[in-house]
């Protein structure tokens, strides 16, 4: 097998992988019941998608035209970082200004540590 | 109500950094690769609005005392300087030069006159996106 042969291999199997999962997300997005699941769909496996498209595209100009991009290492680090803390920030605002968790939910322990602060502050 | 986001402040230092070293390499792209003075401002005043989102408005004002509506006039003066530099020697204005230079650790580098262009039309961009991004900022007071 030569090189050609094994970048192209290599990118498209992980850039299958990348597609699928960014796929699974979006159903994710869909049939999940509330905005803490959902974004518990959205930003795992879109961020794990968006890394192996990203590792694909890497893989292939390496290997095939010996092009190493320092600017594609550079975005899977950048995602890797910011994209779960994007989720975090959206669930912490979501929280506070009281949006409903689903009916499903059996315990809410930061319900109780909000309103010990509130008693505390007022 | 005073919240207390440990994992933004933490996260926002280190992407502010790379943020900046990324619109400095845009910045000195632009010649011969996708990049240039518009994007990498752009760029450069983000990086700086992340700052000003994590942090307190005050505290960043106290952080980096600088007038941004300087950095227009700044930026301006670099872009006609460049301009009225070649009539100096006695070339039609705005006429670009460059040159390749053996620099120490660089190698072979290519300096141009449109660089310092470049920076006026950065300067020219940061300052006015920061200005207008503190002024509606600082409406409510």
């Amino acid at each position: 097998m030569n090189a050609s042969v094994m970048s192209e291999v290599i990118a498209s199997i992980l850039i299958l992988i990348g597609t699928a999962l960014s796929l699974l997300s979006a159903f994710g997005l869909i049939r999940l019941p509330d905005l803490y699941t959902r974004s518990h769909a959205a930003t795992k496996s879109a961020t794990l998608g968006v890394l192996c498209v990203l590792l694909g595209t890497f893989f292939y100009f390496w290997l095939a035209e010996g092009f190493l991009s320092i600017r594609l290492l550079l975005g899977i680090f950048f995602v890797f970082l910011t994209a779960p803390v994007a989720g975090h920030l959206i669930c912490r605002a979501a929280y506070r200004s009281k949006v409903e968790l689903t009916k499903e939910t059996v315990q809410d322990d930061l319900k109780e540590v909000l309103e010990k602060g509130e008693k505390g502050r007022a | 109500m005073k919240t207390n986001n440990v994992l933004l402040h933490t996260l926002s230092r280190v992407v502010t950094l790379i943020i900046l070293i990324f619109s400095v390499y845009l910045f000195f792209a632009g010649h011969n690769n996708p990049g240039g003075g518009f994007i990498g401002g752009l760029m450069t005043a983000s990086a700086l609005m992340l700052m000003y989102l994590t942090f307190d408005f005050s505290k960043i004002k106290k952080a980096l005392p600088i007038n941004f509506t300087s950095f227009i006039a700044a930026g301006l003066l670099f872009a006609i300087g460049t301009g009225f530099a070649s009539t100096l020697f006695g070339f039609p204005y705005l006429t670009q030069f460059f040159d390749y230079y053996q620099l120490p650790i660089l190698g072979e580098v290519e300096l141009t006159t449109a660089l310092p262009f470049d920076l006026g039309v950065y300067l020219v961009v940061v300052g006015i996106a920061l200005t207008i991004i503190l002024t509606i900022a600082e409406d409510d007071k």
